[in-house]
């Protein structure tokens, strides 16, 4: 008995050292520099610096298009999911694989093609201008960033979605049609209450890289739009003031440890993962 | 026809453009970057003509060839470290108590569901703290550290399959505890760490923003490189290696599954 618990102990010593180095000691850095000003004291007039005007604003934009970013996400990835549950595929690794699959292209590149696609005589405005339509002007706009948010981050919301349905014990959708429920009042009473783990799952990983974002923005959005993520990459690459960028990922982690209080409840027994 | 044939024909039509529309949406990309590495043009938003000078410029292109090599590596060993730790820690957090496993597992989770931008800064404060020298060895312990949860993910639900007392009969039949792990436990175990570490592996691969962080001046994965080139535009090579690495694995896939999928058609016949 004893000897059991010492090979417990042997095997998950590495990991638990790894996991303080790696991630609790450079979370408490953060929240260290976050808290303390250039001579040591302690302030929070950098955790308070997001209620500036132009900080406040960066916020509010990134908060914007996270937030429809991720509604888009679920609308078009629930009745895909849903279709693709649906076709009996007989490997679900393959369904994982079509999504996962773009990832082996550079995330950068995949992004900067689409700079190649909205431009004003890009692909799309060629194909808008054949059929008589007029052309989009949809590059360096928000909505250029909206688009890169879904593009990039739809697959995290459609697999856990996805996963969820897969899981349904088929015949309890049998059972209430039994009883005389319509396909609509099956979908609204059965099916969708059984995906809300996953769906708060998909919300979990669409919203918080899309709020978070620098890259897109940069990528798509010209250099003119401020995201809050772009505020904090710069404090920490240009300007050099990592009190100020810490602080301002306090913020950030507000948010994210909402986020994740959120799903925790809705998802106790981690039903809403992505594989 | 029937009515309700008629109708579910409708239906499956649908069903099919409306997949075909967001496949269209998400492969779109990858076809215009497969294209643009065809492009004689040195410029992006031009058609040259079609060429395979790229390919062949590519491979005289030290810069690019060394963040290759550094991506590569980088991925391999932070993939196989991260494997390796993660498929320990699962068999030791298995047999904690539910109090102690959901306080790890609360811990494992936070690389995964914290923001890149958040674990990037948060490891380069620590490295810049304890006079890490920023290079390769820093990226690699950021890559090793974002891995090991999604190796984690994959492992644990197949330890929790794995009976137990399947492992003491193998001790009680002689067979030391080291033994009795790799006969009995880690055949069972294994496609959960091996879809880890490809996921993990993947993952690396694709990582630009806590490599953005945690990389010194000097060192450059693909992704980096990459990011360096987005103002002065993007050297049509990036798109050649691109395309053949995509092009690689889309291959290596088709294989691997091929043997599957013959049986699911003579499953239908």
């Amino acid at each position: 008995m004893k000897n059991k618990k010492r090979t417990g102990q042997l095997l998950s010593a590495p990991y638990l050292v790894w996991a303080a180095i790696f991630i609790l000691v450079p979370l408490g850095m953060v929240f260290y520099y976050g808290l303390t000003d250039k001579t040591g004291a302690f302030t929070i007039a950098n955790v308070a610096a997001i209620m500036g005007a132009e900080h406040a604003k960066a916020l509010w934009l990134s908060i914007g298009l996270s937030v429809v970013s991720t509604l888009i996400c679920f609308l078009l990835a629930y009745p895909l999911a849903m279709i693709l549950a649906n076709m009996n595929v007989n490997q679900h690794s393959f369904i994982v694989l079509v999504f996962i699959l773009p990832m082996w292209m550079n995330f950068l590149l995949r992004t900067l093609a689409w700079q190649t696609l909205l431009e004003k005589n890009g692909v799309l405005n060629q194909i808008l201008g054949f059929f008589h339509l007029p052309p989009l002007n949809l590059i360096n706009t928000p909505a250029a960033i909206i688009l890169g948010m879904v593009y990039n981050f739809l697959p995290f919301m459609v697999l856990p979605i996805y996963n969820a349905l897969v899981k349904i014990d088929p015949s309890v959708v049998n059972a209430a049609r039994d009883l005389g429920a319509n396909g609509i009042q099956t979908f609204l009473k059965i099916t969708f209450p059984l995906t809300i783990p996953g769906i708060i799952s998909g919300i979990t990983m669409v919203f918080v890289p899309a709020l978070t974002t620098f890259v897109i923005s940069k990528l798509l959005g010209g250099s003119k739009i401020l995201l809050i993520g772009n505020v904090i990459e710069e404090e920490f690459t240009q300007a050099g003031n990592w009190h100020l960028g810490s602080g301002l990922s306090i913020v950030l982690m507000i948010f994210i440890i909402f986020n994740m209080v959120i799903s925790a409840i809705f998802d106790k027994n981690g039903e809403g993962s992505m594989l | 026809m029937t009515k309700t044939g008629k109708k579910n024909a409708v239906k499956t039509t649908a069903q099919k453009i409306y997949i075909g529309l967001i496949f269209l949406f998400l492969y779109a990309p990858i076809l215009t970057l497969i294209l643009l590495s065809f492009n004689a043009s040195r410029v992006r938003t031009k058609w040259g003509g079609f060429s395979f000078k790229w390919y062949v410029s590519l491979f005289g292109n030290r810069e690019i060839m060394q963040a290759l090599w550094n991506t590569l590596f980088i991925a391999f060993v932070a993939s196989l470290a991260a494997a390796v730790i993660g498929t320990a820690a699962c068999i030791a957090v298995n047999r904690m108590t539910r109090k102690k496993r959901a306080v790890v597992m609360g811990i494992t989770n936070i690389p995964m569901l914290n923001a890149d931008i958040v674990t990037g800064i948060s490891l380069m404060l620590l490295f810049i703290s304890f006079g890490f020298k920023f290079g390769l060895g820093t990226i690699l312990l950021s890559h090793i550290t974002f891995c090991i949860p999604y190796v984690m993910l994959c492992v644990m639900p197949r330890i929790r399959q794995v009976d137990a007392s399947v492992y003491e009969a193998a001790m009680d039949l002689g067979a030391s505890p080291l033994r009795a792990f790799f006969k009995v436990v880690f055949p069972d175990i294994l496609p959960g760490v091996l879809s880890g570490y490809l996921m993990a592996f993947t993952m690396s691969l694709d990582d630009f923003i806590i490599t953005h962080f945690t990389k010194g001046a000097g060192v450059d994965t693909l992704s980096t490189k990459i990011y360096t080139e987005v103002k002065k535009g993007i050297k049509p090579e990036m798109y050649a290696l691109s395309t053949i690495i995509f092009l690689t694995v889309l291959l290596l896939l088709f294989l691997v599954n091929r043997p599957p999928k013959e049986k699911i058609d003579k499953q239908n016949i």
